[in-house]
């Protein structure tokens, strides 16, 4: 019972990281008609913004370290801690959640520009030339972020006071010994808040009831004289801020490299068709559900029957989804079927 | 004369629309039978009921003997019936000649064939056809130009010529004047009357009466999902039910 | 001129002569060394196939390398299991590769357009995932297949070769496969492969295989059951992939998972469109053209930069330094990238279509303007719908 406890909670707080990229992704090919393989870039930017705002705040000086006495000894330390002493480090140990507020108006502005520079260039286009040209961007965005980062994944740690485990088990009655890192926990919560907000966002507002109806049937919104063209900007921008969002918290839990968005792109994809393109609460949906199906498939027990299935398992599916119901668990029938 | 196609009893709904009703159609092999209606009477659901592109929710649509609902596109293509499309449905990459080729091809080769060592040159008989179809259609001086930058005009010939071609036993045309200017419209009444002299039968889809009454040998008015009248053009022309049809239907635009 | 090339035989003469001199006319440029003419060779075969696939019908793969690297993984076995004779290893490689894309193409081609690339970014995934961690008795997972020399190579055995105290090289019957023999073996490979696809453009069969990719439905209609034109074409291409696999591992023995990352499938997507997908040549040029700068570019750094803008005043040369050196080195791939961008964006047709272009600007005679000229407008006039 623990383990299966385990195992859900991991999955859901992967999945959420999933359904996130996904909802993104989904946006994007609903709304915009256009395959956007730069969006596991996305993801990774949205993490790298996270790896800046550290190491913006992290900017340290040479000072000698008067603990060390036999021999001349120095140590870095941050202006931030410095100047303002025990603030300044609590600052700099809240660096990631930081980010979230300095990501959004970065994330915002790449999407916007990517969106005018690039993609709207190709919204007549091919799938097949959208797709070539963004593969190309995403490269372009990895090879950039690997130049200026390096090669190395760069470790991105969560505030102090929730690095380490919750008492799960304790919380529920069960075992003692079920914890979880909390981090991952505010991580779920964090993702449900996003996607709610995003789905109040086209629920409620009237720029949202645009949006739907230009997912349900572009030809006629756009035949009724609505600009669709500066929405679809707006759009990709929001694709973009969910996408790094993903990115920017995600970063404690797996520290982030240059190509981990190529990693995330092929899961991210995978996810979407499983949903059904064309499909946000699909999206979602299928994002929670294999990653709770990537969870309990590296459990030992069933790693012994089938080994290595954990790592084939989300793209079996897929295959299978593909093949019996090409249109998701939830698209609409018709959305691409050939 | 015997039936070549025999339409039983066939119903098509979407949604709660009632495209088609109980329709009961025969053709007679040999001769030209046209199917003119007010606009979405169902003419061209009941066409793509025949050549496999829907699948009526109840009936038959017998062919020789044989009921064609469920066939693939193209096993019903070689059984003998052959569609040309009412908006051109041509291969924009190709040229006028490669376009009118295929078809030919898929009549010899069958629905498949593995012949990469064969020498497409050297397929002088198919090209030298095909040339011949493109100039009955008055098509042959673009047999170079690629088919996606021709006129909307030219590629409703080309798809004439593409049906024309593969010369089936039964040749559904939906429409196949539309938007053509008068001298190319007789040219096409000649072209499908010589052909008809051929032993070619044919269902023409038509909105352009002189068209109709040119070349039908029986004609069937299709009204909201039914027919109301099948006959000879006279009969039809006299018949009151036809009458209201269309002039019902413009009474109640006023 | 023109007519001339009509003929397959003039242009198999004439492409097979460039081939085999290609050590001599590359020389100049620097591109004659065996390393990078194996490359080449072997790239062009690869490019090739996956030309067949997409440049004939449009269908995007992304799980060509997988057939790649299963290839290798086959040519590998042999060279452990068989023989240091490379004919068996390249046998058994195109078999293998074949049945294994007969399989992964059964499935993919049960969709088109973006679900078929998204399957086959699936399959591709799961063969890396596979090769790298789960089938490592047969990949031997993340440090790849080699030779060893405890290997049993049972028909050496039988055929008498002596084991020696160091690891053995592969052979054509004798014939080392190291420095430019290793090339020409190659060679004949490209040339085999570039006459096979030639016939296949200028058969019925290619023109159908066009005709799909221009509208599959209609061919469907026409009479075309399109499922076995579309796999035949994807096996062929799997194959010829296999086939550069084992080529590459007849040159350098050993087999690697990265070689079927979905990414990898990438590099030869842009040597086709660079060159010119759904062109004789396009492709070839693709890969010369990246595999050539790739060698160059990738060996540069700051020193050697300097070097070349050394006749530019101090200021303006570190100022060129500067710009360039992201580009070049480790961040070659960012190179690839913006270019790959580029041609997709202004000339999505590739080298080629800009060669077409150029001619058509330098080498009309007054009829040809006029004709070209009536029919456009005529067609503009009428419209399209």
């Amino acid at each position: 019972m623990d383990e299966i406890l385990l195992q859900v909670l991991n999955g859901l707080d992967k999945g959420g990281a999933y359904a996130l990229i996904a909802l993104g992704l989904t946006l994007t090919f609903g709304t915009l008609g256009v395959v956007n393989f730069a969006h596991g870039a996305l993801f990774m930017l949205g993490a790298f913004c996270a790896v800046s705002v550290q190491q913006v705040l992290t900017i340290s000086e040479r000072v000698k370290d008067e603990s060390i006495t036999f021999f001349d000894a120095y140590k870095e330390v941050p202006y931030l801690e410095i100047w303002w002493g025990d603030f300044g480090s609590m600052i700099i140990d809240y660096s990631v959640p930081i980010s979230i507020f300095v990501s959004i108006p970065i994330m915002l502005l790449i999407g916007v520009a990517i969106e005018r520079g690039l993609i709207k260039h190709f919204y007549k286009r091919t799938h097949a030339e959208q797709i070539l040209v963004t593969f190309g961007l995403a490269i372009v965005i990895q090879e950039i972020v690997k130049g200026f980062f390096g090669a190395n994944p760069i470790p991105t740690p969560a505030p102090d006071i929730v690095s380490g485990s919750a008492p799960v088990g304790t919380w529920l009655g069960l075992s003692e010994n079920l914890v979880y890192p909390y981090w991952r926990m505010i991580y779920l919560l964090f993702a449900a808040v996003v996607i709610f907000g995003v789905f109040a966002f086209l629920r409620f507002t009237t720029f949202g009831m645009v949006v739907r109806a230009g997912m349900a049937d572009r030809e006629t919104v756009g035949l009724l004289g609505i600009n669709v063209q500066r929405r679809f900007t707006i759009v990709f921008g929001l694709a973009a801020v969910v996408a790094g969002l993903a990115g920017v918290m995600y970063t404690p839990i797996l520290p982030p490299d240059y190509h981990i968005g190529m990693d995330f792109l092929v899961l991210s994809f995978v996810v979407v068709v499983v949903g059904g393109m064309g499909s946000l609460e699909g999206a979602v949906l299928a994002g929670f559900l294999l990653g709770i199906l990537q969870s309990f498939a590296s459990m030992n027990e069933v790693k012994q029957i089938i080994p290595g299935i954990d790592q084939i398992i989300i793209y079996l599916v897929a295959v299978v989804v593909l093949l019996v119901r090409p249109r998701g668990l939830l698209g609409r029938e018709g959305v691409m079927e050939d | 004369m015997s039936n070549i196609l025999e339409i039983s009893n066939v119903n098509k709904t979407f949604g709660g629309l009632h495209a088609l009703s109980e329709i009961n159609l025969k053709i007679e092999e040999g001769k030209i039978h046209a199917i003119i209606g007010p606009n979405g009477a169902g003419k061209s659901t009941l066409l793509n009921c025949c050549i496999g592109r829907l699948i009526p929710d109840t009936g038959s649509v017998m062919f020789n003997g044989h009921d064609m609902i469920g066939m693939e596109p193209y096993d019903i293509n070689h059984a003998g019936m052959v569609r040309v499309f009412q908006t051109p449905e041509i291969f924009p990459d190709l040229t006028l000649l490669e376009n009118t080729m295929i078809p030919a091809l898929a009549k010899r080769d069958g629905t498949f064939k593995f012949n990469p060592f064969a020498v497409l040159s050297k397929e002088n008989e198919i090209r030298d056809h095909a040339m011949s179809v493109l100039a009955d259609v008055g098509l042959d001086r673009f047999a170079d130009q690629h088919a996606g930058s021709i006129s909307r005009g030219d590629k409703r010939r080309l798809e004439l010529a593409m049906g024309l071609i593969q010369e089936p036993a039964l040749l559904l045309l939906d429409e196949p004047t539309a938007g053509m200017a008068r001298h190319d419209t007789n040219r096409t009444i000649d072209l499908l009357k010589k052909i008809k002299e051929r032993g070619m039968t044919k269902i023409i889809i038509e909105h352009d009466m002189h068209v109709v009454f040119s070349l039908a040998d029986t004609i069937s008015v299709l009204a909201q999902g039914r027919i109301i009248a099948t006959g000879t053009p006279d009969e039809i022309k006299n018949n009151p039910k036809v009458k209201e049809a269309y002039l019902g239907e413009e009474a109640e635009d006023e | 001129m023109k007519d001339l090339f009509k003929s397959n035989m003039a242009i198999m003469i004439a492409f097979t002569a460039v081939v085999m001199t290609a050590p001599i006319w590359l020389a100049p440029i620097g591109a004659s060394y065996p390393d990078l003419l194996q490359k080449f060779a072997i790239f062009g075969v690869f490019a090739i196939g996956f030309n067949i696939l997409f440049g004939l019908t449009g269908y995007l793969s992304f799980g060509h390398a997988a057939f790649l690297g299963v290839g290798s993984y086959t040519a590998v076995w042999s060279f452990k299991l068989l023989s240091m004779n490379v004919l068996p290893a390249i046998i058994f490689a195109v078999i293998v590769s074949g049945v294994f894309s007969l399989l992964i193409g059964y499935i993919s081609l049960r969709r088109s357009g973006i679900y078929f690339s998204i399957l086959t970014l699936a399959f591709a995934q799961m063969s890396y995932s596979l090769a790298y961690s789960v089938l490592t008795p047969i990949t031997n997972g993340e440090t790849g297949l080699q030779l060893t020399l405890k290997d049993p190579r049972v028909i050496d055995g039988m055929v008498g070769i002596p084991v020696t105290d160091s690891l053995p090289s592969t052979n054509f019957f004798g014939i080392g496969m190291s420095g430019y023999s290793g090339f020409y073996f190659c060679a004949v490979f490209l040339v085999i492969a570039f006459y096979v696809s030639l016939k296949i453009f200028r058969s019925p069969y290619g023109m159908k295989l066009r005709a799909i990719k221009s509208n599959q439905t209609r061919m469907r209609y026409t009479g075309f059951n399109t499922r076995p034109y579309l796999l035949s074409a994807f096996v062929i291409s799997g194959m010829f992939a296999g086939l550069a696999g084992s080529l590459m591992a007849v040159t350098d023995p050993l087999a690697g998972a990265e070689r079927m990352q979905w990414t990898a499938s990438g590099e030869v997507v842009l040597m086709t469109i660079l060159g010119g997908m759904g062109t004789l040549i396009g492709p070839l040029l693709g890969v010369g053209i990246i595999k050539y700068f790739e060698n160059i570019f990738s060996a540069l750094n700051e020193a050697a930069l300097h070097e070349i803008f050394n006749f530019l005043p101090t200021g303006l040369e570190n100022i060129m330094v500067v710009i360039s050196s992201p580009f070049v080195g480790e961040g070659w791939h960012l190179t690839l990238g913006a270019l790959f961008m580029i041609v997709v964006i202004f000339l999505p047709g590739g080298l080629m279509e800009g060669f077409s272009r150029l001619s058509r600007m330098f080498g009309k005679s007054d009829n040809e303007v006029s004709e070209d000229v009536v029919s456009e407008t005529q067609g503009k006039a009428e419209g399209e719908k």
